[in-house]
């Protein structure tokens, strides 16, 4: 029997949400098992990090990776994977973008450590112990990987081939994505497989977005009794369509809660937030410098709004003074 | 490991620091000030890069993190007096912009002084230099920003492992 194409999966720092999109290609997995090998999956399937370095270079037609890259060990993970492949695809939000884990990347490592392992009201850790990369334990050698100083985007570890956006991408995007591979058909290094346009484009409520938008509070979404037929930036509820890619078939606005950004910018635009932060603003109902600033009060958390999935990817990258 | 600084950040890394800020000027109002100034023989601190635009309010908020992402230590925007906007509503948008981009660049850990708007009718040659130096002023006291170079001290905990990886690629194809 000639070889199927070599296929891998493999999660760095992510939720196991992307995993689960996978499974919810539902019958069409047996589809897409058929027609390939899938050779290196640790959620699912029992082989090794030694089974991949035997594995000859670029031997694996394609790898998704999804998470984010906040270790040593997925960074090295990143290396092995974009060796054995010949194609390496980012898959999902924080793979892509940085996704919501590197919104960490408003506090140092130091915060984060002291945080988690001292100051969070469910620890108890009187001797104020941390986690060590080496250390030694009845005269053994035990090792962790290191924890970075920031999170990043896999393209700014390795080089990356395609990129599946969302949180997480959906089954069909991922079925069309793997149909696209086995068809040798390509489409240029570095696309994104989602449609380039803007959600507002696909956007059920698109008919009902004012031309002149004129926003006069920002209301919460949790706060508001939300009218399931009329956009939501009409109701003063922030939606970050008109900075985001379309292709999620606008399940969020299906649900009748505003998009948060997951699918990232179209390929005009280079950092998400800025773009919704400038199309917001420009559509703040007032002149004057203080009864501007009292409309924006309304906007409680900027960059966890703007950049909820992409702080990594953003022009600053982090918080500059951490 | 070869550490040349990008020709933006020539200022920011030699040894006297100089601030370096970048000024988006609108061509209708603060240009044709900023040339008036010229023409005027006004001097001011020659630390500011004017780039011109037709509008204020064409200013998008990634130019000015852009600028600051290349090395700038400021970023100054000038446009035309409120009513004054020769399309209207553009300083408007401008400034509504800029006071949200400043609540963000704050949580961003980007100090206030580094993003200026300000007002400059064509005819206020002397407003230009006034706030140019004001402003060069300011950033002086603030200090270097210098994102270029934080940014290759942030990835520096990459490059080990890059080599490594690279190292072990020629191996492979020796």
């Amino acid at each position: 029997m000639p070889d199927k194409p070599k296929i891998a999966f493999y999660w760095c720092a992510s939720c196991g949400g992307c995993e689960e999109s996978i499974v919810d290609l539902a019958e069409d997995i047996l589809e897409v098992a058929q027609a390939v090998d899938i050779v290196f999956w640790p959620v699912a399937m029992d082989f090794k990090r030694k089974d991949v370095e035997a594995m000859p270079d670029g031997s694996i037609l394609a790898t998704m990776v999804n998470g984010s890259i906040r270790t040593s060990e997925q960074e090295e993970m990143a290396y092995l994977l974009r060796r054995k492949s010949q194609i390496l695809i980012a898959y999902g939000s924080c793979a892509h973008t940085g996704g919501v884990p590197s919104l960490a990347n408003q506090f140092s490592r130091e915060q984060i450590l002291r945080y988690v392992y001292e100051d969070a009201p469910t620890v108890v850790n009187e001797q104020r112990v941390r986690p060590q990369p080496r250390h030694q334990h009845n005269g053994t050698a035990v090792s962790l990987p290191e924890f970075r100083g920031l999170v990043r985007s896999l393209d700014q570890v390795v080089e990356v081939d395609y990129y599946l956006p969302g949180c997480p991408p959906t089954p069909k995007l991922l079925k069309q994505a793997v149909l696209t591979l086995l068809s040798g058909n390509l489409p240029p290094k570095g696309t994104v497989l989602a449609p380039d346009t803007a959600l507002c484009d696909q956007c059920p409520r698109k008919e009902t977005k004012p031309t002149d938008l004129k926003i006069n509070e920002f209301k919460r979404p949790h706060w508001t009794q939300i009218d399931p037929n009329t956009c939501f930036l009409a109701q003063g509820i922030i939606c970050m369509g008109p900075a985001t890619r379309s292709g999620c078939e606008a399940q969020c606005i299906s649900g009748n809660m505003p998009c948060t950004g997951c699918f990232g910018p179209t390929s005009r635009v280079r950092d998400q937030g800025a773009k919704i932060l400038s199309s917001l603003a420009s559509s703040v109902n007032a002149r004057e410098p203080e009864d501007i600033e009292k409309i924006l009060d309304g906007i409680v958390d900027p960059v966890g709004t703007f950049y909820r999935y992409s702080l990594a990817k953003s022009l600053l990258r982090a918080k500059v003074t951490r | 490991m070869e550490d040349k600084p990008v020709a933006t950040d020539k200022l920011s890394t030699s040894r006297d620091w100089e601030p370096l800020i970048v000024a988006f000027f609108c061509n209708w109002c603060t240009y044709t000030a900023a040339d008036l100034a010229g023409v005027s023989r006004m001097g001011y601190d020659p630390n500011v890069r004017v780039i011109r635009v037709m509008c204020s309010g064409r200013v998008d908020p990634q130019f000015v993190l852009d600028a600051f992402a290349h090395g700038a230590d400021g970023v100054l925007i000038g446009g035309c007096h409120p009513g004054d906007c020769h399309y209207v509503e553009g300083n408007y948008k401008a400034l509504r912009r800029y006071l949200l981009l400043k609540r963000l660049l704050r949580e961003l850990g980007i100090e206030e002084g580094r993003l200026r708007l300000e007002w400059i009718a064509a005819s206020e040659g002397e407003k230009v230099s006034k706030t140019i130096n004001e402003m060069v002023e300011q950033v002086r006291a603030l200090g270097p920003l210098r994102l270029t170079r934080k940014f290759k001290e942030w990835d520096a905990e990459l490059a080990a492992l890059e080599a490594e990886a690279q190292s072990e690629e020629v191996a492979a194809h020796a």
